[in-house]
């Protein structure tokens, strides 16, 4: 398998690749990873054994002052091919601890690359192949990103402004992007002024729908909410759940990164159950109720909930 | 609501000023009266006084008052000032607001210059470098700043000097004019060819502190969760930068621009001594030398309301700038 690699901000190479398609099932121009459970419509995204590992100094805590500079570069992995798919019309939850990389998993398919980082697999999109230079034009047009917190706006600029975003956000003229605005804030039920306060004046919940605003200003495909609810009241989040859920009912695709595994079953679609750098086991919310898991450790988490088993 | 705070914040301001007129007036006039110089013998010369008898030594000291015990003194020279007389200056023979005047108006321009090129192009390099940290060009920028940061503001004037006025000939020596000119016939160019060395000087040093300064903001910016989610959604490093990072470094920007003046005024004490640049910095250095409290205290004086002033406008820049503060306003 060839690399996307990302070094010193190179952008990545990517050349035509013969895969071994065996072992695999083809579907729409590309393959599925062997593990992933398919729901309804096709494909929207594909990642395929994705890596990211970091080149780091050894860290040698006892060392001496000259220690340091003779430390020697060492590769650290953080994603170990790790194998995803996102269908259209669906939410698919990566569900796993805090810390284990689910982050960097969004920023990969985002294209956003650490300029230490060395990133290597297969990511499509919508029967494309990418690289890191597409991945960089689809970002914040076709794929859309919905941050954890109201920290993600300029404290200085009004939400109104940030949520129309800027021509090159989308191509799209100013007008266009005002009347896109309007449309948004009222079909979230944001009174007009609120594009005229600042974040530090939003409330909670405010701030969750405006940071979806802006994520939805380009029409997206796809949207990855990275841990959308943490700092949400139960109902607040279950609001924020019900939106990705009518939006995924009209065909977008929701990837939506979280630990609260309890949340993701109400509304996804399907589980990826992440540990240890890679999705272990990807399946249908449905066959996780109903315990049919290969892996232990899906078991096992699924036994460690109130509704199931737990209790028994 | 701005009805309420305004007054409350201008009183503030108000109480805020007296008391730091009060606390630096005390503290100059209490170092002039602890300082082991005598003012006979400074101003008049050992060899004069020497010669006098001791009548006319008690005649000039009665004149100027110089036997009475500082409290008294202070408290005359406080009465007075609050009536709007600064006093005389001994060292000069003249009413201290006058040669403050006089001074104020040849340092102020050349402060001012500095001001502003250290302020512009401190805050250019080191957006430019926190930008693109780790390039070639941040190294460069920094190494310029961690070497001018480390040298002695007179040190380079002097390395400037020897260069450009003594080898290359390119500035005059020193002073503000020319010599043997009267003050009438100088011209424009002439004043201002006198001083680019001074300014030169007070600008280098300058642009070091506000460049290492921007950078370290600019990083924390850089690193912001909404730097990282204008470039998620679709803008380049460089539209996030015009966008959002720029925005929120003219704060930081504006706090150093203002707690520089401070700096440059330091800085022209030295370098107007190394180019017998006759400023403000130079007339504080006599006064201090001559033991000439009036003149020092109103020196001091007159420096601290500048730079109160300079924090004070950064201070309503804030509220002007940041939606935040205009918020907080109430409780200040």
């Amino acid at each position: 398998m060839e690399e996307m690699r990302n070094m010193n901000t190179m952008p990545c190479e990517m050349t035509s690749h013969e895969q071994d398609h065996s072992t695999s099932k083809k579907h729409h121009h590309h393959t599925h990873a062997h593990s992933s459970a398919h729901g309804v419509g096709h494909h929207l995204l594909q990642v395929e054994d994705l890596c990211v590992s970091f080149s780091m100094y050894e860290q040698n805590d006892s060392a001496r002052f000259g220690d340091y500079l003779r430390s020697e570069k060492h590769e650290v992995r953080v994603i170990d091919g790790l194998n995803i798919s996102v269908h259209e019309g669906e939410i698919v939850a990566v569900v796993g601890a805090s810390g284990s990389g689910k982050t960097l998993l969004a920023d990969s398919i985002l294209g956003l690359y650490e300029p230490n980082s060395l990133v290597s697999g297969c990511i499509w999109f919508d029967g494309q192949r990418q690289d890191a230079a597409s991945l960089r034009r689809l970002r914040g047009h076709e794929i859309a990103f919905v941050p954890q917190s109201v920290k993600a706006l300029d404290p200085l600029m009004n939400v109104g402004r940030q949520v129309r975003g800027f021509t090159s956000l989308n191509g799209m003229s100013k007008r266009d992007r005002a009347k896109r605005q309007e449309e948004l804030f009222e079909r979230y039920g944001l009174p007009a002024d609120v594009g005229k306060m600042y974040p530090h004046e939003l409330s909670g919940g405010m701030a969750r729908r405006v940071l979806l605003c802006c994520a939805l200003m380009t029409s997206p495909k796809l949207l990855i909410a990275d841990e959308p609810t943490p700092g949400l009241d139960l109902d607040l989040a279950v609001t924020a759940m019900e939106d990705f859920r009518t939006l995924a009912d009209d065909g977008v695709g929701v990837m939506l990164i979280t630990h609260d595994i309890d949340l993701a079953l109400r509304v996804a679609d399907r589980l990826a159950i992440f540990k240890d750098g890679s999705v272990i086991e990807e399946t249908s919310v449905a066959a996780f109720k109903e315990g049919a898991l290969e892996t232990e450790f899906s078991l096992q988490l699924r036994d460690a909930l109130p509704e199931f088993g737990f209790i028994c | 609501m701005a009805l309420g705070i305004v007054p409350k914040y201008i009183i503030g301001q108000i109480i805020r000023f007296v008391l730091l007129m009060f606390a630096v007036s005390v503290v100059a006039f209490a170092l002039v009266s602890l300082s082991p110089i005598d003012p006979l013998q400074a101003n008049i010369g050992q060899a004069s006084l020497a010669g006098m008898t001791e009548e006319k030594r008690a005649v000039l000291a009665a004149y100027w008052n110089s036997d009475a015990d500082p409290i008294s003194r202070y408290l005359g020279w406080a009465c007075a000032l609050i009536q709007g007389d600064m006093g005389t200056s001994l060292r000069f023979n003249a009413p201290v607001a006058q040669v403050i005047g006089v001074r104020a108006l040849n340092s102020l321009a050349l402060m001012a210059i500095a001001w502003l090129f250290s302020g512009i192009i401190g805050v250019v390099l080191g957006v430019l470098s926190g930008v693109m940290r780790g390039s070639l060009l941040d190294r460069c920028i920094k190494v310029y700043c961690f070497v001018l940061a480390a040298s002695p503001t007179f040190w380079v004037a002097l390395l400037l000097l020897i260069v450009f006025s003594v080898q290359l000939g390119w500035f005059p020596i020193g002073f503000s004019q020319p010599v043997g000119v009267s003050s009438a016939q100088v011209s424009f160019t002439d004043a201002l060819h006198h001083m680019a060395l001074p300014a030169i000087t007070l600008s280098l040093v300058g642009v070091a502190n506000v460049t290492l300064h921007t950078r370290e903001k600019t990083i924390d910016v850089m690193n912001s969760p909404y730097i990282a989610f204008a470039i998620a959604r679709g803008q380049s490093r460089r539209e996030a930068v015009i966008h959002h990072g720029l925005r929120n470094l003219v704060l930081p920007a504006i706090t150093i621009q203002f707690a520089q003046i401070a700096e440059i005024f330091g800085g022209s004490v030295l370098v107007e001594q190394v180019f017998s640049y006759p400023g403000l910095g130079q007339a504080a250095v006599s006064a201090g030398l001559g033991g000439d409290a009036a003149l020092l205290a109103g020196i001091a004086v007159v420096s601290a309301a500048l730079v109160f002033a300079g924090n004070m406008v950064a201070n309503i820049l804030y509220r002007v700038i940041d939606p935040r503060m205009r918020k907080e306003a109430s409780y200040a």
